[in-house]
């Protein structure tokens, strides 16, 4: 349509250089763009969390951002958890949440995932309030969100197990 | 009831949903596809006097605008969708919506224009060329006024605002009310919330002109109706339109709802531009253009006897249709049946009017009106207990129908027109669960020393019971192939509620195969083409039954393959481990694969009387519904100050018949409870008198988080329904149906000491501050009565 802007960033390890017009929000560019649509668009109000994705490492909205802004930075999205998506490997988190039935109709799912992958990083353990206040900001409204934080606690002795040398 | 002690399954769905790899509507890319935005109403209630959209259409990058006056002969109102049951007297005024505004718009973003362009913010910005003329009117917004001699009229050819009006009753009320020894009369409201699916509504269209096939992926919960009626509104034959309910982001009722003017207006314009064209519904529109529920008014009284034995019941309410009312009398009939709960009513009478109001379109969001009567008469009993110095809990346990009452005939119909008779139920031990679960007696036992603590502790019991797994029919195909594998195909799509899984088990136990190897494929209208869809809590019981059916013919045709095979009969043989074996001969077998196989030969004919291949269709159909029945229990404690409620434990003892799946019913009830506390306390939809909505965005409505909703203690108990061969009864609603019930008698009795009654749900921290202060108020001026 109109004139793009030049942007280079990397989504899930790859250099993606496009033009892109300066009023696409990062969620639509990787959606609509880049067809990763494994990010989801929920209220693009930046409330329901759905399309977080990863930027340097901090969960961000990707509704609340233009993709322009993206320029030089390194994006994480769901499709990047895994190596290969088709395989059927999951990464650990989503494994979690596959043994603690944390996801229903699933269109929140991948942005809850991106939220805690910071989280976990940063936390050896974590009590329930805890858990619940890292998750506080993104919406479901299938599962009561009971189960999300029982997977989240899996994936706490999950990743304590891993760090104490105990194979799964 | 005996269930396999092997553990859950993990869900089949699971793996693409948490790679990012499964296919929503958003999510359908097509070569060439265009964008369709919509110009939606600025005014609750107007006359149209002109749309001006010639600027919009010499817009770059716009293929074309439509209005009403473009739509020539395809303009004309959706089909009534459910027509309302054979209530003798009954009004019922059908006025549906139109796909486009012709000359009035009847509520806030009521579609008018729709602009297909090369991309979603093209057509955004050629939405703001167009210009409309609008007439402002009075708008119709409060039930009461809406219905008074001088009110504007929503409808003006049917000169008042009622939609409906329909009365019915058993026994004699008037004789019951007249040896009262107690009567609880009352007005109870309800208010408006949205569904909330995370995914918003959204349509893809393709036409290929040259295989003559229109492609619609469409968030439905019906799929096959939607192709039936788009092939009859195209002039299509219905194998031409194959319509694609991929994974759907939550459904919650308002995706049941048909034809959305999106839905009728996509498909027609991908055929006539012959491009795929897309249209995604942003949170905003989800607020105005997807359907809505919950508005009503109930002026209740409830006779008693000293005792707390109820002798009768008698209602009069208001149903908030919205705008128009494509979905007939669903929900004020639930809510009329659902009154009854699971208590003996002798004598009942209850009558209702639909009021056309300028408001979103009303049509089930989950539980449909169950919730209102469940509010009412729960209400009504614990007012009934207050006056007669009984315990809460005590007065349910003596008015609950026996175990011997069943099946219990109401004498009244339910929304499918059929007899609201209960299948099954075994009420009290429930209740004596629930109150074991939410330690009852302690709670009591050590109230009175929060309270002196200046703690505002509370609790609630309530029961409720829910008309699940109506007809008509539902239907299934199952085929096994050479690999082993089975596919099972229906038309019942699934928002989440796990079908991929619980109907692959009930395959795979038919079978004896392991439930990874059914692949389950259901919302594809290539695939399966009978069937109604999604709703009222009726997926398990009615497909999962027509599945079961399938199996059970597979099976059979497996074991007469295989018996010629192996030169036994069929009754010597079993089904296990993917293979069908002489019993005690666990080595002469034939795997099922090999079985297809050998059942659809390349040379050599198909025997008389028989079929190739080891497949089978069934079909399930129940008479009537089935009634699920619980108690939900809770503890809260109110903070004096903020009027805020923290929910400290919650119970739910839930029967629903025989359960399929353990996992995935804790997670409905788990949901359900979320929704309904949602409803409960958080989520309102707030109008102006001119029909305005003030908090059309999550910043304003709020949906319950992490921190709002505690981990919901359950207990199950299984009662099996007997109108189908599975014992399974509904689930899908039933955690959001008494939530506003259990809330409001636990957080009265948190504020014994405030003198607040609670008759009106939702409430929220605001509300409930100020009910406080007026129970005070009326408090001290009893008080002072009493001193004068």
């Amino acid at each position: 349509m109109s004139d793009g802007v030049p942007v280079t960033l990397t989504v899930n390890g790859v250099e993606v250089r496009r033009a892109v017009e300066p009023r696409v929000l990062l969620s639509d560019f990787l959606r609509h763009d880049l067809e990763l649509t494994g990010t989801h668009v929920g209220c693009e109000h930046g409330v329901c969390g759905a399309c977080t994705v990863l930027l340097d490492g901090q969960a961000v909205r990707s509704c609340l951002m233009f993709a322009v802004q993206a320029d030089g930075h390194e994006i994480l999205t769901v499709e990047g958890l895994t190596s290969d998506t088709n395989s059927g490997e999951l990464h650990p988190l989503q494994r979690a949440f596959r043994e603690a039935h944390a996801l229903q109709c699933g269109f929140c799912t991948p942005g809850f995932l991106m939220t805690l992958i910071p989280f976990l990083a940063e936390h050896r353990e974590a009590d329930d309030r805890a858990i619940r206040e890292a998750i506080s900001g993104n919406l479901c409204r299938c599962t009561g969100y009971a189960n999300i934080v029982r997977a989240v606690r899996i994936a706490l002795q999950d990743g304590t197990r891993r760090a104490g040398g105990v194979r799964q | 009831m005996t269930r396999s002690a092997r553990p859950e399954p993990l869900r089949n769905e699971d793996a693409a949903l948490l790679t990012g790899r499964a296919l929503f509507v958003d999510d359908v890319h097509l070569d060439g596809m265009l964008h369709a935005a919509f110009l939606r109403s600025e005014h609750a209630h107007a006359l149209l006097r002109n749309v001006d959209a010639s600027a919009a259409r010499r817009h770059p990058g716009v293929a074309a605008v439509y209005t009403a006056a473009d739509l020539g002969e395809y303009w004309r109102p959706g089909p009534l969708l459910v027509p309302p049951p054979p209530i003798p007297g009954l009004v019922f005024n059908a006025r549906t919506q139109p796909p486009l505004a012709r000359d009035r718009v009847r509520h806030v973003g009521e579609p008018i224009a729709m602009v297909v362009a090369s991309s979603r913010y093209v057509a955004e910005d050629a939405l703001s060329e167009i210009t409309v003329d609008y007439e402002p009117l009075d708008a119709v917004v409060d039930l009461e006024a809406a219905l008074q001699p001088r009110a504007p009229l929503v409808h003006p050819d049917l000169g008042s605002n009622v939609a409906a009006r329909a009365a019915q009753a058993k026994g004699d009320w008037a004789a019951a009310r007249a040896r009262a020894d107690l009567l609880i009369a009352r007005r109870f409201t309800y208010d408006r919330g949205i569904a909330g699916a995370i995914e918003n509504r959204g349509i893809v269209a393709r036409w290929d002109a040259r295989a003559r096939e229109l492609t619609v992926w469409d968030t439905t919960q019906a799929p096959i109706p939607i192709r039936n009626g788009l092939a009859r509104m195209l002039g299509l034959l219905e194998s031409e339109v194959r319509v694609i309910a991929p994974f759907v982001g939550g459904g919650f009722g308002p995706k049941i709802m048909m034809f959305y003017p999106e839905e009728v207006l996509i498909p027609w314009a991908a055929m006539r531009l012959n491009r795929p064209l897309k249209w995604i519904e942003d949170r905003q529109e989800n607020f105005y253009a997807t359907t809505q529920e919950r508005g009503q008014i109930h002026d209740a009284e409830l006779a008693v006897g000293r005792d707390g034995k109820i002798l009768g019941v008698h209602d009069v309410f208001l149903h908030d249709a919205g705008a128009y009312d494509p979905y007939g009398l669903t929900i004020p009939i639930n809510s009329q049946c659902t009154l009854l709960g699971p208590y003996d009513v002798p004598n009942y009478a209850s009558e209702f009017t639909a009021v056309f109001t300028n408001k979103p379109i009303v049509t089930p969001v989950r539980g449909a009106g169950r919730q209102h009567g469940v509010f009412v008469m729960e209400r009504l009993l614990d007012f009934a207990a207050r006056e007669l110095g009984l315990d809460p809990v005590e007065i349910r346990r003596r008015n609950y129908l026996p175990p011997d009452a069943f099946p219990h005939d109401h004498k009244i119909l339910f929304q499918d027109s059929a007899p609201l008779v209960y299948d099954s139920g075994d009420y009290l031990p429930a209740l004596e669960a629930a109150v074991q679960a939410i330690g009852y007696a302690d709670f009591r036992a050590e109230q009175g020393r929060h309270r002196a603590e200046g703690r505002c502790v509370g609790i609630g019991v309530v029961s409720y019971i829910e008309g699940t797994g109506i007809g008509p029919y539902e239907g299934a195909r199952v085929t096994v192939e050479p690999s082993g594998r089975v596919r099972l195909a229906t038309g019942v799509g699934t928002q989440g509620q796990g079908h991929y899984t619980t109907f692959a088990q009930i395959v795979a136990d038919v079978l004896g195969i392991p439930v990874n190897q059914v692949h389950v494929i259901t919302g594809d209208t290539r695939e399966f083409h009978w069937g109604t869809g999604t709703f009222a809590s009726r997926g398990a019981v009615v497909a999962g039954s027509a599945c079961h059916a399938a199996a059970v013919a597979v099976r059979a045709k497996a074991l007469e393959v295989a018996a010629r095979e192996l030169n036994v009969t069929p009754q010597e043989l079993e089904m296990s481990d993917g293979a069908v074996r002489v019993i005690g001969q666990p080595n002469r077998s034939i795997a099922i694969g090999e079985l297809a196989q050998r059942a659809n030969p390349l040379r050599g004919a198909v025997r008389p009387g028989t079929e190739p291949g080891l497949e089978a269709t069934a079909y399930f159909g129940p008479d009537r519904g089935s009634t699920a029945n619980g108690v939900h229990a809770v503890i809260v404690e109110v903070d004096p100050e903020t009027a805020d409620v923290r929910l400290r434990k919650y119970v739910v003892v839930h029967d629903s018949g025989r359960v399929i799946n353990a996992t995935i019913v804790a997670g409905q009830v788990q949901g359900g409870v979320a929704h309904g506390i949602g409803n409960a306390f958080y989520e309102q939809l707030a109008w102006d008198q001119n029909g305005q909505l003030l908090n059309a965005s999550f910043m304003d409505y709020l949906l319950p988080t992490a921190l709002d909703v505690p981990d919901v203690e359950m207990l199950h108990r299984e009662t099996p329904s007997p109108l189908n061969p599975l014992g399974v009864k509904g689930v899908g609603e039933a955690g959001a149906i008494p939530t506003g019930a259990v809330f409001a008698q636990a957080v009265e009795d948190a504020l014994a000491d405030y003198g607040v009654e609670i008759r009106e749900i939702p409430l929220s921290p605001g509300r409930l501050f100020e009910l406080m202060r007026e129970g005070k108020r009326a408090g001290a001026h009893t008080l002072e009565a009493a001193r004068r």
